[in-house]
């Protein structure tokens, strides 16, 4: 049986938001936009109260929580949705450089509808750099994304304060939370929207949803239309089985958030304290900023992290986002945190979760740590 | 209490057991499909054979199946993404295709069939164009001639799109599929699971996508697939080629339809002159509000649809119904009655049973007042 390290790409479903699905994919069905009989009705039921489970989560009101097919699509309506409506009354968009690659790439996408993107630094420890996101965000900007913690080094931004500057300015705050939710307290005073991934937090993949603020309400245009679900901003017919599963994870998530968040990062310092007890030089990436609980983050010099990889099958872990996993190039968050490309090629990312144990860190950490060991040898030898 | 007797398949079809046992396994794996380590490889194979199966039914290449969250993103995919400056499409196709965004509508018959002669004159090979028609109607099950529609359009040199997501398992897709450039399908129509469908795209059409980010469906649609939704996508599409129901559910529905022609001679079967799906009847009951005989039938523990599934479940005038020309005091009494696999002769015995049981208290009803009387179901 191998270890499940990489929880950052996604998380096993829970086995209770399993049970909370099963209904759904069994005797019960229905189109919850079908009001005129009693399964539609029904479903819609099921929804709502999902919906209310992951309001609770992030302390938001259950009309705002808009449901979509997962982070990606949420981070893409949250910010062409918001630039598009605001479109010739501002224009720009400021983001950061470790974002995520479909935040990114949303802004990226609206310079071709006239908007000016701007894209700011961050600093040795993955913060981002405060004075220039202040002199980046203008009365001009429409929206400021910036995510809640990264996917790669698992750092935590000052949401707070940059809520603080782009409000003095008129502009959306936008968060993308994939990594956060379920993980950490949120709290939605700061932002103005904010994505949730289902399957980061123990849900189903295929889901997720966005947050919009209600007051004071915020204007988006949808991505897609017809049907016109979800107030307008979503069409499409719900699926009842994954929000369902959905709301589950993150009332089990909501339950026992900060005594799981102490444990994962216990586990995860152990893991962090064998390797580098076995490997000199090694050095964490992010450290001295704020982390989840499950990162770490990891560069081991003189050993190449797909090698790594590949010598250690037991273990399943990564060398940086699972998007661009198959990409040659170096992760392009460690680079922004001024990391040469040899140490970055030498970066591992590891992802503790809710079903590790002890057991499970110490014979990870065996494992990597011999693999190092045993590369590192073969690289002097050559 | 559920309802008894289901026939609002054209909404939502109870998920197929093979689709059921595909979902139940990726729920399972836990790993991000692109992923390069194990249970992410194993992922990978749960999507790629899922792609493999939905290609077999629509007889293409696999590389040419774009998976979405459902036909209403396949839709907007298509109708913005496609790089054309007109976008005509049939005055009765689902909304999320005339909501995506600026289009022309090309009118249809009193069959609610589309007007072959008006797209010609419509087309004007200067322009680039887009001409999107539904493989058949959701509400009335009228199926149109897309051969006839693609064969015009690319004749004008427009691409051709085609929302299909009622067809698999009632007509044949591939050669829908085999004369147009791009094709929606939705999951849950076809017994999968709802949250999952695809676009087929024929390869060199040109596409911006919608949802960005990850690099995920070759680029054209960001995010990390829904594995189960995929998995059920794919066991479904493999189930509705062995399903043999066709034959059956015609019988019982032109059962239903003659049987309800002799309990209510008034009642008017809406596009029965017209080619339809074997499983859809749109059924007025002039004189009878549409809402009251959704309300009695739901009461007596039976399921139909009042139109499109759809918004907030208002009943709201069908647009489907107008661009036939069907009066309004028809549309308005016109309920759709959609059946499916499971269907059975007792399903269509309960729901005439309740049916004439309803029409006979409001004419009840309305003799009692003096033929004035609004109908009370």
């Amino acid at each position: 049986m191998g270890i499940y390290l990489d929880h950052h790409a996604t998380t096993p479903l829970d086995p209770r938001a399993y049970d909370a699905m099963k209904p759904w994919l069994t005797e019960r069905f229905g189109n919850p936009h079908s009001e005129s009989h009693m399964l539609g009705r029904s479903a819609a039921e099921a929804v709502e109260s999902a919906r209310a489970q992951v309001a609770a989560l992030i302390g938001a009101d259950p009309r705002e929580i808009i449901f979509t097919s997962g982070a990606t699509e949420a981070n893409n309506l949250a910010i062409i949705g918001a630039a598009r409506f605001l479109k010739g009354t501002k224009h720009r968009v400021v983001t950061i450089a470790t974002e995520h690659k479909c935040v990114l790439e949303s802004a990226r996408s609206l310079e071709d509808e006239g908007f000016e993107v701007v894209t700011v630094g961050v600093q040795p420890n993955g913060l981002v750099d405060m004075a220039a996101l202040d002199r980046a965000i203008t009365d001009d900007t429409a929206v400021v994304t910036v995510m809640a913690a990264n996917n790669e080094i698992g750092v935590l931004q000052p949401l707070a304060e940059i809520a603080g500057l782009a409000r003095s300015r008129g502009a959306l705050v936008h968060s993308d939370a994939a990594q956060a939710a379920g993980k950490i307290p949120l709290d939605v005073t700061n932002v103005d929207t904010m994505s949730i991934s289902s399957h980061k937090m123990y849900g189903p993949m295929g889901v997720g949803a966005l947050y919009v603020r209600r007051r004071p309400r915020v204007r988006l245009q949808p991505l897609f239309h017809g049907g016109g679900q979800e107030r307008g901003l979503r069409s499409g017919t719900l699926p009842v089985a994954l929000c369902v599963g959905f709301g589950a994870a993150c009332a089990v998530a909501r339950e026992d958030l900060a005594a799981e968040a102490e444990r994962v990062a216990r586990l995860r310092d152990r893991l962090a304290s064998r390797i580098t007890a076995a490997i000199p030089g090694a050095r964490i990436n992010g450290a001295g900023a704020p982390r989840l609980p499950g990162n770490l983050n990891i560069a081991l010099p003189g050993v190449d992290a797909i090698q790594l990889i590949e010598a250690v099958p037991e273990v399943a872990l990564s060398a940086g986002s699972a998007c661009t996993s198959a990409e040659v190039a170096p992760s392009y968050v460690l680079m922004a945190l001024g990391l040469d490309e040899a140490t970055a090629r030498a970066s591992l990312r590891f992802g503790v979760g809710r079903f590790n144990t002890e057991a499970d860190i110490d014979r990870a950490g065996a494992l990597i740590a011999a693999a190092a060991q045993r590369l590192k040898g073969e690289a002097r030898v050559a | 209490m559920p309802s008894r007797v289901y026939l609002d398949h054209n909404a939502a079809v109870p998920l197929r057991a093979e689709a059921r046992d595909a979902i139940a396994a990726a729920l399972g794996i836990g790993a991000n499909p692109s992923s390069v380590h194990a249970p992410g490889r194993a992922a990978r194979a749960i999507i790629e054979h899922a792609r493999k199966r939905i290609a077999s039914l629509a007889g293409v290449a696999p590389e040419s199946i774009v998976f979405t969250s459902g036909a209403t993103e396949a839709n907007s995919l298509a109708l913005k993404g496609a790089s054309v400056a007109r976008r005509l499409v049939s005055a009765v196709e689902h909304v999320s295709v005339p909501e995506a965004t600026d289009v022309e509508q090309i009118p249809v018959d009193g069959r609610g069939i589309v007007d072959l002669e008006a797209l010609a004159r419509m087309l004007d090979r200067t322009i680039p164009a887009l001409v999107s028609v539904m493989a058949a109607n959701n509400e009335t099950g009228v199926i149109q001639p897309i051969a006839e529609v693609a064969r015009i359009a690319h004749d004008a040199g427009a691409l051709v799109h085609c929302d299909a997501a009622q067809a698999p398992g009632r007509i044949a897709l591939a050669p829908i599929v085999a004369v147009c450039d791009l094709v929606s399908l939705s999951s849950p129509k076809v017994g999968g699971p709802q949250g999952s469908g695809a676009l087929i795209v024929r390869a060199g059409v040109d596409l911006k996508p919608q949802i960005m980010g990850g690099g995920q469906e070759r680029r054209l649609r960001g995010g990390t697939e829904n594995l189960s939704g995929i998995a059920g996508f794919g066991a479904a599409a493999d189930a509705v080629m062995a399903d043999a129901s066709v034959a059956r559910v015609t019988a019982l529905r032109d059962r239903l339809e003659a049987d309800a022609r002799i309990l209510a001679p008034e009642a008017i079967v809406i596009g029965a002159d017209a080619p339809r799906l074997a499983n859809t009847s749109a059924l007025a009951l002039p004189g009878i509000p549409a809402e009251s005989q959704i309300l009695s039938l739901d009461l007596a523990g039976i399921a139909v649809g009042a139109g499109a599934a759809c918004s907030s479940g208002k009943i709201g005038r069908s647009h489907v119904l107008a661009a036939m020309g069907v009066p309004e005091d028809v549309a308005a009494a016109t309920i759709r009655v959609s059946l499916g696999a499971t269907t059975t002769d007792a399903d269509v015995d309960a729901f005439l049973a309740a049916w004439s049981a309803l029409r006979a208290r409001a004419r009840a009803n309305r003799s009692a007042v003096g033929g004035f009387g609004r109908e009370v179901a």
